[in-house]
């Protein structure tokens, strides 16, 4: 009779489904889930980091006054932001090579997720540099600056702190974009969690091991950006209501969706 | 004119934003040490003028002349005349990321390379002089608008200018500020820093003014001295012109 109580308790808290708890933990540490999340990690610092530069450029010309420079940036924007990120990773590892560019599986990956990003990052970049009034460029040219130093010493400054916060949403969102590089079979975490899970079906396992990297380095990283914020508010006292972190981690900080 | 040296010498300056003829053959002089206001009706070429004077606009045609320098074709070098020009602004233009004291050092340091000690205690002095040394560490919108042009006319004056060009510095400011920034500016012209100011406040140029510019359509239609221009003396369509604003 104890028996059967003690089993009806294991069907209520899903034991015979978890029934090897922790297998989780040692998916967790084992060395190819540590290197897949490190990965994860790696493709979405470096495909970030050139998607920001890509995006600078972007919107330099977009700014520039040339028509050509313009509809260059235009059509950029329109291929990038009109065809789907996964797209764009097969593209880049499958059709460039018929040019003659062959990469490998992760530089194909993080160029394709670069070039996607620099085509977000440039409208954020874009509404940065503009948030920045005429009249301050004007004021900073009647003091006798030179273009770089009203660049430098008042438009940069000032556009950082608009760009800086959303910026830090980009992140968590190409944290999670790089999962999509499995396609061309990078052994980042969602792939290795579906080879590991693939050879004895043990899906809730593995995909719960990977879950917890990715809400580890996206939670982790929402407290980072509140560091970053503050920064970029400067010596400044705030007037605006910080968010919290609960309200970072479901997303309910006023910025809005954005859908991609 | 008389012998006095002139600081700004324009010559038949014309500019035009597409069809509309702003500037028509407009020439001018401020002599050292001098105040010149420049009044006139709106949309009259009074502040394009200013803004031409010291190369924020692109001239058509004539020449720009700043303390004995053709500037006029300075073109991409034209930050270098302007570190001698100082500007204040309708709007002020403080750097909204920087502090009262940072606005001020900034272009010291940045276009002089002035040392920071130095460009510190020089700003302080200029708090000192626009009166609000208190305010030194407050960012701009911590501060009326008074304050703000306040700083900005000290922000200017920190570049040591050879003359001070005023863009309607009072015309954002509620009326119980405007007296700040007119006495501030008053101060400056009696200490003999050479400045022109575009204005719509006729008491000030009254009291302040050695010369009256009176514009109108792009064109300068008086020029004469003050108590002579107030008088109504120096041409019928000057003696008109305050007739309408001072008597109704």
């Amino acid at each position: 009779m104890v028996d059967g109580l003690l089993y009806r308790l294991r069907l209520l808290s899903l034991g015979t489904v978890v029934d090897k708890p922790w297998l989780i933990v040692e998916y967790f540490v084992s060395p190819r889930f540590v290197w897949g999340a490190a990965l994860t990690l790696w493709i979405t610092i470096v495909s970030l980091f050139f998607g920001i530069l890509v995006g600078l450029l972007i919107a330099l010309l977009q700014e520039s006054k040339n028509r050509y420079l313009n509809a260059l940036a235009i059509g950029y924007l329109w291929l990038f932001r009109g065809t789907p990120a996964l797209f764009q990773i097969i593209f880049v590892f499958n059709v460039l090579p018929q040019f003659g560019i062959t990469l490998s599986n992760f530089s194909s990956g993080v160029v394709a997720l670069a070039m996607n990003e620099g085509a977000y990052m440039a409208e954020i970049v874009r509404s940065g540099l503009q948030a920045v009034g005429r009249g301050q460029r004007t004021a900073a040219r009647a003091l006798g600056m030179k273009e770089w130093q009203v660049m430098r010493h008042v438009v940069l400054p000032q556009a950082l702190r608009i760009i800086i916060p959303p910026t830090g949403n980009q992140f968590i969102g190409m944290l999670k974009l790089s999962a999509l590089v499995s396609a061309v079979a990078v052994e980042e975490l969602l792939l290795v969690a579906n080879q590991a899970a693939s050879s004895n079906f043990r899906y809730l396992e593995a995909l719960s091991a990977a879950g917890i990297y990715y809400l580890i380095f996206t939670t982790l990283f929402m407290l980072v950006q509140a560091r970053i914020e503050d920064w970029a508010s400067g010596k400044r006292r705030r007037r605006t209501r910080k968010a919290s972190l609960f309200e970072r981690m479901i997303g309910a900080t006023g910025d809005g969706a954005r859908v991609r | 004119m008389s012998s006095a040296r002139s600081i700004v010498k324009v010559r038949g300056l014309n500019k035009s934003f597409g069809d509309l003829r702003v500037l028509k053959d407009v020439s001018l002089d401020v002599e050292a040490g001098k105040t010149v206001v420049v009044i006139g009706p709106s949309g009259s070429g009074k502040s394009t003028l200013l803004r031409c004077i010291n190369l924020l606009e692109p001239i058509d045609s004539g020449s720009i002349e700043f303390d004995g320098q053709n500037i006029t074709d300075f073109g991409r070098q034209a930050f270098k005349a302007r570190r001698d020009i100082g500007m204040v602004f309708q709007n002020f233009e403080l750097f909204a990321h920087l502090t009262a004291l940072e606005n001020i050092i900034l272009a010291p340091m940045q276009v002089k390379g002035i040392a920071k000690a130095e460009a510190i205690a020089t700003a302080q002095a200029l708090l000192e002089k626009v009166r609000i040394p208190e305010k030194a560490d407050f960012y701009p919108d911590e501060l009326s608008g008074g304050q703000q042009q306040r700083v900005a006319i000290a922000r200017a004056l920190a570049m040591k200018p050879k003359a001070m060009l005023y863009d309607e510095p009072t015309s954002a400011l509620d009326p119980e500020m405007i007296k700040e920034v007119l006495d501030v500016i008053q101060e400056l012209s009696r200490d003999g820093i050479t400045g022109m100011v575009v204005t719509h406040e006729m008491a000030f140029a009254r009291r302040v003014a050695d010369r009256v510019v009176f514009m109108e359509s792009g064109q300068i239609v008086d020029d004469a001295a003050t108590s002579e221009f107030f008088q109504g003396t120096s041409s019928e369509r000057a003696k008109r012109f305050l007739e309408q604003i001072l008597h109704h």
